[in-house]
C-alpha cells in the first residue's frame, strides 16, 4: 500500500514522499517500514509501540488511534506530524 | 643558552547542542578568535553533544525533534559524518514509562572502550558497549524496587521533565559510579551500576516537608574532579556544595557567596588540574526562580580554596540589562595554560575567557537557545 512520508522522516526514505510497503496491520506497515529504513520506527511510535504524542496515523483519511487497524493493499496510509512548533 | 622549543597548543574545539541543531566553533591557536561551523541536524532539540577523550574522534548526540521520538547521532570522524544509533535508550517493555529525550552523554572509563553511558527523561541510566549504536537500560537502576520513590513523578522534576544527568566514573574504579537526578538527589554505586543508594547528607531540600530528607534533591550539576576523584562538587538548587570521600556529608560551600547574589545556578565546572578550583554562573533563585543573572548584571564566580572564598569574574561581561541563563551542561573548562572557561546563554551567545575567568569575550551571538557547551 501506499504510505505517504512527512518531511521530518523523508531523511530516512531518501527523500521520498510516498513508499509503497506491505502489511496486514498498521503494525506490520511500521514494521515493514523500519526494515527498510531503520531507525524510523522509534521516531514514530514508543517503546510501548504507542504512537508518539505529535504524530498521527490516517488510514483513507481515517485517523488511527493505535496500530491495531487491518490493511488491505488498496489502502492510503499517511503519517502526519501534529502542528505544533516553536 | 638554547631556547626551549615552545610546545605548539592544542587547538580547541567546542561543541555547541541549541535547541535547534548543532555548532561547532574552533579557536585559533591562541584561543583569541574562533570561527563557527554549522548547523547540523538543523531543527533538532539536541540536548548534549560529547567528544569521546579516549580516542579523540567519536561524538555522541543526543536529538530528538519537537515532533519525533528520541534518538543518538555517532560520528566517528570529528562530526564530520553521523549515523543514527540502531538502538537508542528505551524503557523495556515491562516499564511503564516512555524516554521522552535523553539528556546526558558520558563517555566511560578509560579502561573500557566503547562503553557510553546515557542519562534520559525520565530518569533513566542506559549503557552502551559498542561506541553508542546499542543502548541497553542498566537495569540495577532502572528496575530498583527504591527507583520510583527516588525518583518521584513527574511532577517532582524540572518544567522541562525529570533529568537523570552527571553521569560520573570513577577514574580508578569504572565500577565506581555516582549519578545526579532532578529530582532525587545524588547517588552512588560500587558495583558498576548493579546497586545504588542515596548520597545526599548535608544537602538541603528546602522545597520538601522533611528537614533532612535522605533523597528527593536537586542537584543542578554535580561534578567529579578527574586528577582527585574523591572529590565531588555539586551546583544544587538550594546551594553549592563540596564533597571529600569517604565522609558522607556535603559542605555547604554556597554560604560564602555574597548575599546580594546567592548561591543558586544550573552549572559547575571543575579545573582540569586544581582541585580546589571551580566555577559557577549565578542567577536568581530567590521568588518565582527566575533563572537569569541576579539584577541583570551577568557575572562567573571563581573559587580557589575548595569553595571557602569567591571571587567575581565580570570583566568584559554585560555591566547591565543582561539577564542571562545558563543552563546546566552549557558551562565548560578546555584543557589549556591557562584553563579557558566557556558558557552558552538561552539568548544564543558563547562567551569565553582565556584566562582562568578574569576577561569574558563574546565569541558568538544570535545562536538558538544553547543546551549545552562542551570543549575537545
Amino acid at each position: 500500500m501506499r504510505v505517504l512520508v512527512p518531511g521530518p522522516l523523508r531523511s530516512y526514505t531518501n527523500d521520498a514522499a510516498t513508499v509503497t510497503v506491505a502489511g496486514d496491520t498498521l503494525a506490520d506497515v511500521v514494521g515493514e517500514l523500519d526494515r527498510r529504513y531503520p531507525g524510523i520506527r522509534f521516531r514514530i511510535v514508543d517503546e510501548h509501540g504507542r504512537i508518539r504524542q505529535h504524530i498521527k496515523f490516517f488510514v483513507n483519511g481515517i485517523q488511527a488511534r493505535d496500530l491495531s487497524p487491518h490493511l488491505t493493499a488498496d489502502d492510503e496510509v499517511m503519517i502526519v506530524c501534529a502542528l505544533t512548533g516553536g | 643558552m638554547a631556547q626551549a622549543a615552545k610546545k605548539p597548543a592544542r587547538r580547541v574545539s567546542l561543541l555547541i547542542a541549541t535547541r535547534k541543531g548543532l555548532w561547532q566553533m574552533h579557536g585559533d591557536a591562541a584561543r583569541r578568535s574562533w570561527r563557527i561551523a554549522g548547523p547540523q541536524f538543523l531543527g533538532h532539540i539536541v540536548h548534549h553533544c560529547i567528544a569521546d577523550p579516549r580516542d579523540g574522534k567519536t561524538m555522541l548526540a543526543a536529538a530528538r525533534t519537537g515532533h519525533l521520538g528520541p534518538t543518538i547521532f555517532r560520528s566517528s570522524d570529528r562530526g564530520r559524518s553521523w549515523h543514527e544509533a540502531k538502538q537508542p535508550p528505551a524503557f523495556g517493555e515491562t516499564s511503564d514509562r516512555t524516554v521522552d529525550h535523553t539528556f546526558w552523554l558520558t563517555p566511560g572509563h578509560a579502561s573500557e572502550p566503547g562503553v557510553w553511558y546515557a542519562g534520559t527523561s525520565p530518569q533513566g541510566l542506559f549503557r552502551s558497549e559498542d561506541g553508542g549504536a546499542t543502548w541497553r537500560g542498566v537495569a540495577g537502576f532502572n528496575e530498583h524496587p527504591q527507583r520510583k520513590a527516588w525518583c518521584g513523578g513527574d511532577q517532582d522534576g524540572t518544567p522541562d521533565g525529570p533529568k537523570l544527568h552527571s553521569i560520573l566514573i570513577d577514574p580508578r574504579d569504572a565500577r565506581h559510579m555516582y549519578i545526579g537526578m532532578s529530582g532525587g538527589g545524588v547517588f552512588e554505586s560500587t558495583d558498576a551500576g548493579a546497586d545504588w543508594r542515596p548520597l545526599n547528607r548535608g544537602v538541603k531540600a528546602d522545597f520538601l516537608p522533611q528537614p533532612d530528607p535522605e533523597y528527593g534533591h536537586d542537584p543542578h550539576c554535580v561534578r567529579l574532579h578527574p586528577m582527585l576523584p574523591d572529590r565531588l562538587y555539586q551546583q544544587n538548587h538550594c546551594g553549592i556544595y563540596r564533597l571529600d570521600r569517604p565522609a558522607e556529608r556535603w559542605e555547604d560551600i554556597g554560604a560564602t557567596m555574597p548575599k546580594s547574589v546567592g548561591p543558586i545556578g544550573l552549572p559547575m565546572v571543575v579545573h582540569p588540574r586544581e582541585p580546589d578550583t571551580v566555577w559557577v554562573f549565578p542567577m536568581d533563585g530567590t521568588s518565582v526562580w527566575p533563572r537569569v543573572s541576579p539584577g541583570g548584571k551577568p557575572a562567573v564566580y571563581r573559587s580557589v580554596n575548595g569553595g571557602k572564598t569567591w571571587q567575581r569574574q565580570a570583566i568584559g561581561l554585560p555591566k547591565s540589562q543582561a539577564w542571562l541563563t545558563v543552563k546546566r551542561q552549557a558551562m565548560t573548562a578546555d584543557a589549556g595554560a591557562p584553563v579557558g572557561v566557556y558558557f552558552g546563554t538561552t539568548s544564543g551567545e558563547i562567551w569565553g575567557s582565556r584566562d582562568e575567568g578574569r576577561t569574558w569575550k563574546c565569541h558568538a551571538a544570535h545562536l538558538p537557545e544553547v543546551y549545552a557547551v562542551e570543549a575537545m
